[in-house]
């Protein structure tokens, strides 16, 4: 009954999105208030009915409802609860549902919090935020429906895939879906903006904080996959430039791109047409990341489920959305005058310069990710793309950017002079060089991608500390320390994320350049060296876990004879599943992480090891928690809370 | 549902589980590392994305062997590379030569950064021109109103 009250609830959200999409959007035309009033309460009564949906599913999960097909292919009576909760989002039709509902509690929040948005601006967003809605929700009910019945509903699940029963990866789908459906924000905002035909700085004022939390969302759902990567897949690798984690990838650039444009918009009124065609394509990327996954025309570790039909149904909605909004781009951007003009050294050629730069990467994942589909689609030959194309293809944008971050960072607007900026960096660049030089005399012989790493690493990093530092003024210390804590939270947020990046630049490079690897046969009771370190096997011994059997190992770390830890790496079987997974056992450490995985028993008797030392791989972690932070601290400035009040337009605009 | 369950297979297949194994590892560290270098870039070719280094699928333990089969030969790389590529086609490289149509590919990022450069570039002259300088037309009406 529940999951009827459910299926009929997604159905009643489609219609409430259908006149959403519609009505308001004549209202807005023909300047009817009443009309356009009704997009906000549509907005809200699609986000409850979604939300009753999604939890009548959760609840299917949760009771273990197996004449649910979804459940049944996803779910086991003996699974934990927090992955029969997850599981609601471990597979395809649930996780669109969680799309889909997270697309309307976006649009609930514009119906909710948009007071100040001009009536017609606020209707024209919520109509094509609905229009999405319509789509998606088409999608889900034709092609993905999560309510299907099974005739003969068997006793039992065939449970959720072993790999994806894990933490990081129960909350890794949900924060890259805040993410992408972030960008439908941005996406329906320049939309809205170019059927109205005007764009301000109070857009860009909009538009800037949806952007950034899509990207914060975006940055804390990567580095959860990523971190999941790491520690489940069992090789210490963390990114593989698979197709699926770049199409997550691409919007997280454009995203990027799109923050530090809207910048431009709200402070300089310029760059109007070209942050509108980026938030369009920040979007577009999104579903085409959605295309990706779900088609599997690209064949990847991760497809779990793909299927023609609906890779054909989102390459619709894709071309309608995209194209549409391209069209309408290029019927429009004319109007769009810049006000502000500057010249070509200046805080919005160093963001231009930044635009250009993120795009073009983007641009090259994306090309790098079909090329493979090029190769058989025209070229007729059996083609792969894979790391080594993108370490030498993509880093070099990377580069480029770390170079002109922090100086760019300290252009002055409108018109900037390079030489002062530069001149205020000097002890970082000499600290960066110090510091590349020591690392490349400390080490012998190995690639000079660590040095590099660390020297762009600190540039960015000090780089923006020396911008926060610089915003103090030119008193005496104590007068400049009270003024650090009086900064606009954004110059925090800014600082705060730059450094960020410095930090995961040097941590990409260090674990890149710098890891120690092991791989032999070890008896049990047998020390092997280890870099600096030694490791005992003590005993393997059978385990039996609540849904599976392990194999699990008592390894020693040891330094210089002292015990620094104990560790169980596993091999695991699901029993249901039938199938095996590896549990990495990881020592985290500030400087580097022990990370043992335990193989097959050999003929010899003894059991294969494979061990490796990852230097430096919480900061990449911690890198990537300060960007997000960094994006947090920016969203909660003051300007946002404030300008929310003062422009307060009031509730009845009078009719045209 | 075949399809599904296929896939289910390569996954199954490209499950974590220990990759090289210590048993096929070449005694000269010198060659083994050679080994893992060239393995590192080669597709396995039943599971799509990974390499036959990380990869547990049987196949890509047959490649490993091969590769140092070839080597302990007195292979060097290169001809190790056209070896495998001889066997299994192009589509196990992940490093794509820079070469015919894959031009394209290594090109396309550079070129359109040059794009963009000068889109930006032209856009900003266009900004600051009327600032600088005044159009011959304006010049003359400017002499007019001073002659006045």
């Amino acid at each position: 009954m529940i999951v009827e009250l459910g299926h009929f609830a997604l159905i009643l959200a489609l219609m409430v999105a259908l006149v959403q999409s519609t009505l308001p959007l004549w209202g807005a035309h023909r300047g009817d208030a009443r009309l356009m009033a009704l997009a906000g309460p549509a907005a809200l009564v699609q986000m409850v009915l979604v939300s009753a949906s999604f939890a009548a599913l959760t609840w299917a999960f949760v009771v273990s409802d197996f004449s649910l097909a979804v459940v049944v292919s996803n779910s086991h009576t003996l699974k934990p609860m927090l992955y029969k909760v997850s599981g609601v989002w471990g597979n395809h039709e649930g996780s669109l549902l969680l799309w889909v509902l997270i697309l309307a509690v976006y649009g609930a929040a514009v119906a909710a919090f948009g007071a100040n948005l001009p009536a017609r601006l606020k209707a024209r967003v919520l109509a094509v935020q609905g229009m999405i809605g319509v789509a998606f929700l088409l999608f889900l009910l034709l092609t993905s429906n999560p309510f299907w019945r099974l005739a003969l509903p068997p006793l039992d699940g065939q449970d959720l895939n072993p790999l994806l029963q894990d933490p990081g990866l129960a909350f890794h789908p949900p924060f890259l879906y805040l993410g992408y459906v972030g960008l439908s924000m941005a996406f329906s905002f320049a939309v809205a903006a170019l059927i109205e035909g005007r764009v301000d700085a109070a857009w860009g004022r909009w538009v800037r904080p949806w952007t950034l939390a899509a990207w914060v969302f975006l940055t804390i759902g990567i580095a959860l996959g990523s971190w999941w990567a790491y520690y489940e897949l069992g090789w210490g690798g963390f990114w593989f430039w698979d197709p699926v984690e770049n199409a997550s990838f691409m919007p997280w650039l454009l995203a990027a791109a799109l923050l530090h444009s809207s910048i431009v918009v709200e402070k300089r009124e310029s760059l109007k047409a070209w942050t509108i065609l980026l938030a369009i394509m920040a979007f577009g990327f999104s579903l085409i990341g959605t295309f990706i996954v779900r088609s599997g025309v690209i064949t990847s570790v991760h497809a779990f489920a793909n299927d023609p039909e609906r890779g054909v149904f989102i390459l619709m909605i894709l071309a309608f959305f995209t194209g549409g909004a391209l069209i309408l781009f290029a019927l429009r951007a004319g109007s769009m005058e810049a006000r502000g003009v500057f010249s070509l050294v200046s805080r919005e050629s160093a963001l231009v310069a930044n635009n250009i730069l993120l795009t073009v990467a983007a641009f090259v994942v994306f090309i790098g990710t079909i090329w493979p589909l090029v190769g058989t689609m025209l070229l007729g030959r059996d083609l792969s793309v894979g790391e080594p194309f993108f370490n030498a293809a993509f880093s070099p944008f990377m580069v480029a950017l770390a170079l002109i971050l922090p100086p760019g960072a300290m252009l002055a607007w409108k018109r900037g002079d390079i030489g002062r900026s530069l001149r205020g960096l000097i002890p970082i660049m000499v600290l960066a060089v110090a510091l590349g030089a020591l690392a490349f005399a400390m080490q012998t012989g190995q690639t000079a991608l660590g040095p590099i790493g660390l020297m762009l690493g600190a540039w960015v990093g000090f780089g923006a500390l020396a911008d926060l530092w610089a915003r103090t003024g030119r008193e005496g210390l104590g007068a400049r320390f009270a003024r650090l804590g009086r900064l606009p939270r954004a110059d925090w947020g800014k600082a705060t994320a730059h450094f960020g990046l410095g930090v995961t630049i040097f941590a990409v490079s260090a674990m890149m350049s710098w890891k120690i690897e092991d791989i032999r046969v070890v008896q049990e009771g047998e020390t092997f060296p280890l870099g600096a370190y030694e490791v005992r096997l003590d005993k393997v011994e059978e385990v039996q876990g609540p849904n599976y059997t392990s194999t699990m190992g008592w390894m020693t770390v040891m330094r210089n004879g002292e015990t620094v830890a104990v560790l169980n790496p596993e091999k695991r079987i699901y029993p249901v599943a039938q199938m095996p997974t590896t549990e990495a056992a990881i020592d985290y450490g500030p400087l580097r992480d022990v990370y043992l995985v335990l193989g097959d028993r050999q003929q010899s008797g003894g059991w294969a090891v494979r061990s490796y030392i990852e230097p430096f791989a919480n900061w990449l972690w911690a890198g990537c928690i300060l960007m997000a932070l960094g994006g947090f601290l920016s969203l909660s400035d003051r300007r946002y809370r404030v300008a929310a009040g003062a422009r307060r337009v009031p509730a009845g605009v009078p009719a045209e | 549902m075949k399809r599904a369950l296929l896939l289910l297979a390569f996954l199954l297949a490209a499950t974590p589980v220990a990759a090289v194994q210590p048993d096929e590892m070449l005694a000269d560290p010198l060659l083994e590392s050679r080994a893992r270098e060239i393995s590192r870039d080669i597709r396995c070719p039943v599971c799509q994305g990974e390499t036959i280094d990380d990869s547990n699928a049987p196949i890509s333990r047959d490649l490993r062997l091969i590769i140092r089969e070839r080597l302990v030969a007195g292979d060097t790389d290169a001809e190790v590379v056209d070896y495998i590529v001889a066997r299994y086609g192009e589509g196990v490289l992940f490093n794509p030569p820079a070469e015919g149509a894959n031009l394209v590919l290594w090109l396309a990022g550079p070129a359109l950064l040059l794009a963009g450069i000068a889109v930006a570039v032209a856009a900003a002259r266009r900004r600051v021109a009327p600032d600088q300088a005044l159009s011959a037309e304006e010049e003359a009406r400017l002499q007019e109103i001073l002659k006045r």
